[in-house]
Order: C-alpha cells, then structure tokens, then sequence
C-alpha cells in the first residue's frame, strides 16, 4: 500500500530520501515500543533499596549499595573537566527500567520478538546461527541484560560470561571478592553513583590458563525515556588467562539529555592478557546540540599480576558529552599497559577523555596512543595521566597525542600530567595538531573522489594506528562509523 | 572535446577571465603562456570546479556535456586531469589506498566493475614503469615528505593511473631540474594518444621542447590574446610579453 502511494506520488519520494539522506548521521535513533517494568523518578535510600529488592539481592550487596550512595551525598561535582555541562536534576532521573519479559529465559523463542527485532536492527542478532562466528554477546537494554549468546560453549571451558544479577546470584564469592577492589565507590562522583544505582552489565571470568576462544561482547542500549543506564562490568583473567572483549552502544534519539554512569573494572593476574575495545556511539544530540547521552564512565584495568597486559582501544564517536579515562594501573612487576583512542565530536559535542597509567611495579610499560578529531562547534579534550611511583624501577612511557581539526569553529586541548618519583623512568609525550584543508578536499575531488570519501580516507588514515588494534570484524564498522560521524562536517 | 566560448570568471567579486575562447580537440596539444597574472591558473582551477571561483559568464563544454553543472569528483570521472602547481600532502593516507579509492570511484562512474587488487598492483606496476618513478613512492602517504620533483612525478603516474581525456598541467615544470623535467615530459609524450589532449600551462618555452605543442596560445589578462603554432613560444622566448602586451593594450585603446 505505502509503496504504491510512493510510486504515485515522486515528490513524497524524493522528500523521503532527503530526509534519510540528511539523518543518516545517527541510524540508531529508532524507539522500541515494549513494555517496561520502570520504577519512580528520583534517587533516595528507597530507591536503592527496590532496586536491590528487584533484582532479589543478598544483603551485602545492598550494604555496599547503601554505603556509596551515603558517600555520593557527600560528594561536591567534579568540576575540573573541560567540559560545559548544564546542571543535572538527580531526581528527576529514571534509576531502573526493565523490558518486561518472562523470569528465567531457557531459550531464544522465550525473548520477546519486539527485543529480538530491536537488536537485529543494531546488526547483533541475539540469535546464535546467525551471530558473527566467534563473538559470544551479552545484550543489555536500559536496566538489565535481555540475552547472551554461546554461554554454554564457553562454560565448557569454565569460562564465565554472564550477566552482571545473574553472578552476584551465581558466583557472589567471585563477585564479593573482585568487585571494587579496582574502582572503589568512594573514587570519584560518577563512581559512587553508579555503586549506589547499578542495575546490570556483563561479568567475565576467565580460569587459569585459558584462552578465551571467541570476542566476548557487550551490547548496551538506552530505550526508555527519561531514564540513566548504570551498568557494571567485571572481568577478571585469572594466571595466563586470554579474553577479548568488546562493548557497543546507541540510543534513541531523544530532545531530552540522558545520563549513562558505568564502571568497568579488569583485573589481570599473573601473565594474563585483556583487551578491551569500545566503539561508542550514543547519541550524540542533534546539530543544534540539543539532546544526546551524557556520558561518564570509570574504566579500569588493574594489572596485578607479574608479567599481565590491559590494553584499552576505543572508537568514540557519540555522546553529547563524554567524560571517561580508561585506565591502568600496574602493580605487577613487568606488566603492560596500554591505551588506544579515536575520539570525534561533531556539531555540539564534548569530550573530555584520556587515560591514566599508574606505574608501580618494576619494569612496566605503558603505551598511551589518542588522535582526536573535532568538527562543527565541538570541543575535544585529551587528559591523561603517567604516575611512576618511587619504586617502579625502570618504568617506560610513551604518549602521543594529536589532534585534527576540520573547519575553524571547533576545540582541540591537551591537559598531559606526568608524576615521575622514580630517577630511571624514561617517559617520552609527542603532540601533533593537523587540520583537514579545503585543498585536500579538492585534491581528492580533482582524482574522482568525492568530499564524503575524502574525509573518509583522511580520518581513517590520521586513526589507521588505533583502528589496526581492534578486532576485525569491528574495525570496518568503526571505520564506516567515523566517516558518518564526520558527515557535512567540511564543505 | 573541449570547448570554452566567452568564459568569465571571478574570485571574491573581481574579475580574472574576461571572455576567454579556446577549442581543444582529441590528439592535440595545447601550450598556453603568458606574464604572472594573466589567469592562467585561474583558468585551469575553473576547469577543474574548484569552488572559490565563480563562473559569471560563458560557457564550457566538455566531450558535449555543460562543465560548469558537474562536481569537481564528476569533472575528473568525466575524464579531466588537473596536474597541480603545487600538489597536495595528505598525511596518513598511503599512495596505494588513494590511487585504489580514486580509479574505482571513476571505474564506478563508467558503469565498470572495481578492479581486484591483483589487477589494481598490476596497473601501479606497468604504471610507474612508464612514468618511470620511484617504486618506493607508492609506498607512502600522498605527496609527504616528497621533494617537489617528486611531487611533480607523482602528479604524472597518477595521471597515468586514471587515463585522463584531457590534462591539464598546470606549470609542471616549476621547480624541476633538467632530468626531472625529461622524466615528466617523457611520461606525459608516452600518455598521448589520438584520443585525449593535453593543455601545458607554462611559463618557459624549456618544456615545449620535450612536449611539443601543436597550438601556442598566449594569455593576457583574461583573453586569449593569440594563438599561432610551436614557432610563437620561441618568439616568446625571445622577445617576451611586451610586445604582445603593448599590442593587446593599443588595441583596447582604441
């Protein structure tokens, strides 16, 4: 029926495809009608309380619960990012919102169609013929987790991958035991708030000596309206374990900001490896700037053991505001860590984002790699810290970070801190800042290449190092990624 | 296949082609000379779309198609090369990825089917034999850290990759020395054919010994003020601008 309106009529036509022409800058703004189990705006004990009582938690969770949300109350907002953040009314927040669907879920027929066709149309299908070879997925929408994928494959190799409820009800002595020892409640603001509220996220655990044979992956998305996401994520890999682990996220498009609070914390025992990679792309608001994902996140690697690596890649494209240091801190002697972003703001977006690599075991290494992109009228900060304590002996850093600038209405900044207390640290920081020009544009036009291309191949050239870090099948997404997130950007 | 009927163009409102008639048909050569200021830049950046400037009169028809509605990505998928005065650096981006996004794109537009990489390295390699450059060149990013004779090789082998219907080199010769200017006057001799054309923009009549021109025309603030056989640019040489320019300017006197 519309089909043949269309046919009848060329103008409607046209006027359609201009119109998913000029929005096809965020493909993921769509609204899942489904029916949620959402509770009261507004944060207070109680709303600690139900939230534990909704997800049947034992009593020590909801002490650690209660006790950082009493620290939140006495925290004053952190101010110091470079970042223009209008205020945030706490009550007036959704703290949990769940998509109702039957308790215990034994096999795919049970999830609601409407959540299954959601996620097909992020591209993850929940459905495990189908899913990309080799990537097991946990599917998070709003407050809990809808799906993982491959759980029993992975079992059988005593590997962990699960829900964030389901292993405080499953494994709460692994749970009890790792959680916060990377990301105390009581480190920063967002912290403590996310501690106080979180609802889900995934938790891996990888046993001694093994190799995590598929990506482990966490898709995140925001449907509700007027509700936070607070997930939590804890990997732990123990002695000569391997994981790779990737997360992606999006959003509704919404006129409305809405806040995302997550902490992610991995903990790396003796030689063991974990590589974490994001590709973010909330929603980032519209070219006026008005809505978007505020997002502020803790992520953290703690490399204890000696000899373990945590290497961090992310591709950050969305958000209206990003406020987030993927960190390690490496207490193992001869531990690794390292840090590789790509992080675009366009139109009205900010980012404030970096890393930390905190030298305390002898011998460690880290590597910090961020190239920053701006367009529009967007400001995009790198931050980041290099601590070599009095007893890291022989600690190396290196740190490059360039910035690209399209057109002359948008921010770049560098804030490097660096705290040597150690005489035999080297610690080397490069900076670069670049702009597209309009003659490199017509450059490539003269050879048959249009603009879109162009700052295509120019972005993904300037990104190529951190781009290679991740994995294949998430390296052409991310690279198509920048290329849209840069559209009418020049020009 | 070219042809430009009273062209006038302008940049932030003043005027720099004033009504400039030129044909160009398959298998010739074109030189066009003239003194600093004259347009000639100007004019092979409105052939090739760049937007700064604005063409207020005129008309510029290519192989039957009106110009001045394409693109600058359509021009060059059309068939027009531009060989820059000053080509561009395009850090991060390897020689080998540009070249590849660039055939396509124009292979896209003549309804023909992406060339596999095994095809693509084949036509780098016969390419660069023939324009003779340094392999290792295609190995970097675009224009880089070259020297300005590489830049200027590196204008040729790209040409020679996209198999232009009309170049346009605009004073490829600047900055060159002798071998240098042999090797780019050599690879574009070996590029002509009946088929496609070639206008050379430059100032020394040096090149035209290697490219031989079969047309001589002289550019003079914004018109074609003559156009005469390859003997005009020895003239030239000889004599240089004034002549013409006194000439030109008694005429308008009157």
């Amino acid at each position: 029926m519309n089909q043949y309106k269309e046919e009848l009529n060329p103008e409607t036509n046209q006027d359609q495809l201009l119109q998913e022409m000029t929005q096809s800058d965020y493909k993921y703004g769509f609204v899942t009608d489904i029916e949620s189990d959402t509770i009261e705006k507004g944060l207070s004990e109680e709303t600690v309380r139900l939230i534990s009582g909704k997800k049947n938690e034992p009593a020590w969770m909801l002490e650690f619960r209660l006790k950082a949300y009493r620290h939140w109350l006495t925290l004053p907002l952190p101010t110091w990012p470079h970042l223009t953040i209008p205020e945030i009314d706490y009550q007036d927040i959704i703290y949990y919102s769940a998509p109702k669907q039957k308790k215990s879920l034994s096999s795919l027929d049970e999830v609601d169609p409407e959540l299954l066709d959601t996620f097909n149309k992020l591209g993850i299908p929940l459905d495990e013929q189908k899913l990309l070879t080799g990537v097991a997925v946990d599917a998070v929408m709003d407050s809990v987790s809808v799906k993982t994928t491959f759980k029993k494959n992975l079992a059988d190799l005593g590997i962990i991958f699960c829900s964030f409820s389901e292993a405080v009800q499953e494994y709460p002595d692994l749970v009890k035991k790792y959680m916060g020892t990377v990301v105390p409640y009581r480190d920063n603001y967002y912290a403590a708030l996310n501690s106080a509220v979180f609802s889900d996220g995934s938790f891996v655990y990888i046993p001694k000596g093994v190799r995590c044979p598929m990506e482990l992956s966490t898709y995140f998305r925001i449907n509700a309206a007027n509700t936070g996401q607070f997930e939590r994520t804890l990997i732990v890999a123990d002695d000569n374990a391997y994981v790779s682990y990737l997360e992606g996220c999006t959003a509704p498009m919404r006129d409305e900001n809405q806040l995302h609070a997550a902490i992610v914390e991995i903990i790396a025992m003796d030689h063991a490896s974990v590589k974490y990679s994001t590709v973010q792309n909330w929603y980032p608001g519209d070219k006026e700037g008005k809505g978007g994902i505020y997002n502020f996140v803790t992520k953290r690697g703690m490399c204890k053991g000696v000899h373990s690596k945590i290497s961090w890649t992310q591709v950050e494209t969305g958000s209206a505001v990003t406020w987030k240091y993927p960190s390690c801190i490496l207490r193992g002697d001869h531990s690794v860590g390292e840090f590789y972003s790509v992080a675009v703001t366009n139109n009205y977006q900010q980012a404030d984002t970096g890393s930390k690599m905190i030298h305390i075991g002898k011998n460690t290494k880290s590597t910090i790699v961020s190239k920053g992109i701006s367009a529009g009228r967007s400001q995009n900060s790198y931050r980041g810290l290099v601590r070599v304590a009095r007893n890291a002996d022989n600690a190396r850093n290196f740190s490059q970070c360039d910035s690209l600038l399209l057109g002359d209405k948008c921010g770049a900044h560098t804030f490097p801190y660096l705290e040597v207390d150690n005489q035999s640290a080297i610690v080397e920081h490069e900076a670069t800042t670049s702009k597209i020009g309009e003659d490199q544009i017509f450059y490539c036009n003269q050879r048959g290449i249009s603009t879109e291309d162009a700052i295509g191949l120019i972005v993904n050239g300037y990104a190529k190092e951190v781009l290679n870090q991740l994995p294949m099948e998430f390296a052409v997404e991310a690279q198509k990624l920048l290329q849209i997130s840069l559209e009418g950007s020049v020009g | 296949m070219l042809k430009i009927v009273n062209l006038k163009a302008a940049i932030n409102g003043k005027e720099i082609l004033k009504g400039l008639n030129l044909e160009v048909k398959p298998g010739e050569v074109h030189a066009i000379m003239g003194p600093n200021g004259s347009g000639k830049s100007t004019l092979a950046a409105v052939l090739a779309g760049r937007e700064i400037f604005e063409v207020t009169e005129g008309q510029i028809m290519f192989e039957g198609k009106d110009l001045t509605t394409l693109s600058p990505e359509d021009r060059a998928r059309e068939g027009i090369f531009l060989g820059f005065q000053y080509p561009i650096e395009i850090p991060g981006v390897s020689m080998n990825n540009f070249m590849k996004t660039a055939v396509n794109e124009v292979r896209k537009y003549r309804g023909l089917t992406p060339l596999t990489a095994g095809e693509f390295l084949k036509m780098m390699r016969e390419k660069k034999e023939l324009v003779e450059i340094d392999s290792k060149l295609t190995n970097r990013s675009v224009n880089e850290g070259f020297s300005g004779g590489e830049k200027k090789k590196n204008e040729i082998f790209q040409m020679a990759m996209l198999e232009p219907k009309l170049a346009i080199l605009d004073e490829t010769d600047s900055g060159l020395d002798i071998d240098a200017l042999r090797i780019v006057a050599n690879g574009v001799n070996k590029l002509k054919s009946s088929e496609n054309a070639v206008i050379v923009i430059t100032h020394y009549q040096r090149l035209l010994d290697y490219i031989v021109p079969d047309f001589v025309h002289v550019l003079y603030n914004g018109q074609i003020v003559r156009s005469a056989g390859k003997e005009l640019a020895y003239e030239l040489e000889e004599k240089g601008y004034d002549w013409i320019k006194k000439e030109v300017d008694q005429l308008e006197a009157n």
